[in-house]
């Protein structure tokens, strides 16, 4: 190929990657786009692009006109501890199965796999079903649990997949000086397996934090609502607050999308279990 | 199960336990997992076959067994072909869509250029943002009077005058399918770029050598060696896309009636708008077992017999 074919490529080339990053980040600068306007100008029809005047007080303004601190701390609670259920379940569990042979071990695994699969929509009627027995509507104890059990499954394989790859005769040079199976695992393992344990956090607490269908069902008052479910209140049977649903959609959605591109390389082996190497 | 020299559990000489602490030792570890995935995933399960068994009351409660009532009272429903029908659409326009972009945008961001950290960053917003805000975002911009799409769409000279895009069934579940391809494509794309990081430089050089085009390279050479990740992505999607829920309940709640409900949302109708709960858990069954059958697709792609 001749340098200037080569450069002419280079730069098409580029010219539609930044073309791609262009259409995807259009909806969420939309989103800040409507949310700086003021309520007249999202009547405006046809709509203009910029605002004419930038209400950079609707994100503040957002906090007075509905309970965001409550659904922000209920969305908070609910994702930390589902989070922190949902990894310390997992972390002895892949531990085990990374390291001992026993009977009904790929019983387990298959499970975990199997269990990855489902997700809580298509069997949110007997989630309700099930909360509705155990009187736990409403509560963020429900919440709780679904989410540590929904993601149960990604936090296994990936601490699994982590447990595996660290040599055992690390432990057990840990053993010769002494310590016992808890100690080594604790001192030695464990610590080697930290870009898993973080991986596995973050990816539960972003799913968790995300969580939309279940809590729909499960809850119904701003106690106990989540942001997800929260800003739909501001879409009234007449008029929909626009603006600030969309400040208070980009404050649910700036810290996570920042949490997530800190684990993007390691995302995929966790999601495809192993899969994909 | 086949022992691997490298994860062999060595019990240490001197430690060993009496039998009956020994068998019970994986309990001690795997307890707890068990007890949530028991406790959370599978009564769920056993709790909606029970329910699609039994006459519910609008209140909820039980009032006896009723055979394959539910069932039938399903089948007899005039929406659930149509729904069901629109759900294999809904499944398969997606699915087919997102996997052919993707396999050209795994390519793009794989080769070199100024800015490729930014542009992946950039794909990752749709995956990790909430699905119902950017569900809601695009309802927004699809906004009749107000959106932002009938305005650029105008000044661009595409068409005439505004068009009510939501407001015709047909368009509306197009825009939908399109926001459902928006969201899966950066997971989509990174699973292919993991494939395409697992060809090595040699095979590209190998086939220069031999004196094959770009074209040819790829399809002979890159496609075969990335068909594992690419089964592995669609039957992911084929499962995620499924369960779909935000994006119908956001922009059009499955409206107008249920002129584009899938299985899903359908099924939410069913139980917590008409209250026939007992229908919904038939509804319920019937979409579980789509999904358990799509378990078993995803089990054999991700080839298990070979793992673990």
């Amino acid at each position: 190929m001749t340098v200037p074919a080569a450069m002419m490529r280079k730069v098409l080339l580029t010219a539609c990657a930044w073309l791609v990053a262009l259409v995807v980040l259009a909806p969420y600068v939309q989103m800040l786009l409507t949310a700086l306007k003021p309520h007249e100008e999202l009547f405006a029809s046809p709509p203009g692009y910029l605002p004419e005047s930038w209400q950079f007080g609707n994100f503040l303004e957002v906090w007075r006109v509905a309970p965001i601190w409550e659904y922000l701390r209920n969305t908070v609670l609910i994702a930390g501890l589902s989070t922190v259920l949902a990894v310390a379940v997992a972390l002895p569990a892949a531990y085990y199965t990374a390291r001992r042979r026993f009977r009904g071990r790929r019983m387990f695994l298959l499970l975990v796999l199997v269990t990855q699969m489902f997700a809580p929509t298509a069997l949110v009627i007997g989630i309700h079903r099930e909360m509705l027995a155990l009187g736990l509507i409403d509560t963020y104890a429900a919440l709780i649990l679904v989410n540590a059990a929904f993601n149960l499954a990604f936090s296994t394989w990936i601490l699994h997949a982590y447990f595996s790859s660290i040599p055992v005769e690390l432990e057990e040079a840990a053993w010769l000086d002494g310590c016992g199976t808890l100690q080594a695992l604790l001192r030695v393992t464990l610590p080697l397996a930290v870009p898993g344990v973080v991986t596995a956090v973050i990816f539960t607490f972003i799913t968790a934090w995300n969580e939309f269908v279940v809590a729909l069902t499960l809850t119904s008052t701003p106690e106990t609502q989540p942001l997800t479910v929260g800003i739909t209140a501001f879409i009234g049977q007449y008029e929909v607050q626009w603006q600030y649903l969309f400040a208070a959609s980009l404050i649910a959605i700036v810290p996570v999308v920042a949490l997530f591109a800190y684990i993007e390389r390691f995302l995929v082996s966790g999601l495809t279990a192993g899969s994909v190497k | 199960m086949r022992p691997s020299a490298t994860t062999t559990g060595r019990v240490p000489a001197g430690r060993a336990r009496p039998r009956r602490t020994a068998r019970l030792e994986p309990l001690l570890w795997l307890g707890p997992a068990l007890l949530l995935i028991g406790g959370i995933v599978l009564w769920p399960v056993v709790e909606m076959v029970l329910t699609s068994l039994r006459e519910i009351s609008r209140t909820g409660v039980p009032r006896g067994w009723a055979g394959a009532d539910n069932f039938s009272a399903l089948l007899d429903h005039p929406e659930l072909v149509p729904v069901i029908g629109r759900t294999i659409v809904w499944v398969a326009g997606i699915v087919a869509v997102t996997v052919a972009l993707s396999l050209g945008l795994a390519q793009l961001l794989h080769a070199r250029f100024p800015g490729r950290r930014l542009v992946r960053w950039a794909l990752i917003v749709p995956w990790a943002a909430s699905l119902v805000m950017t569900a809601i975002v695009w309802r927004w911009m699809l906004s009749y009077f107000y959106g932002i799409t009938n305005r650029v769409l105008t000044d661009l000279g595409v068409i005439d005058s505004p068009r009510d895009w939501l407001g015709d069934p047909t368009i509306a579940l197009l825009w939908m399918m399109w926001v459902g391809v928006f969201v899966s494509l950066p997971f989509t794309t990174y699973v292919l770029l993991a494939g395409l990081q697992t060809v090595p430089d040699e095979v590209h050089e190998a086939a220069r050598v031999d004196g094959a085009s770009r074209w040819r390279t790829y399809w002979s050479v890159v496609f075969p060696l990335l068909k594992p990740a690419l089964l592995v992505a669609t039957v992911i999607n084929v499962i995620n896309v499924f369960n779909s829920f935000p994006i119908i309940w956001a922009m059009t709640r499955g409206g107008p009636g249920n002129a584009t409900d899938t299985t899903t949302t359908f099924m939410y109708k069913l139980a917590f708008v008409d209250q026939s709960v007992g229908q919904s858990a038939a509804m319920a069954v019937v979409n579980f077992l789509m999904v358990v059958v799509m378990v078993l697709l995803y089990l054999r792609a991700v080839r298990w017999k070979e793992i673990g």
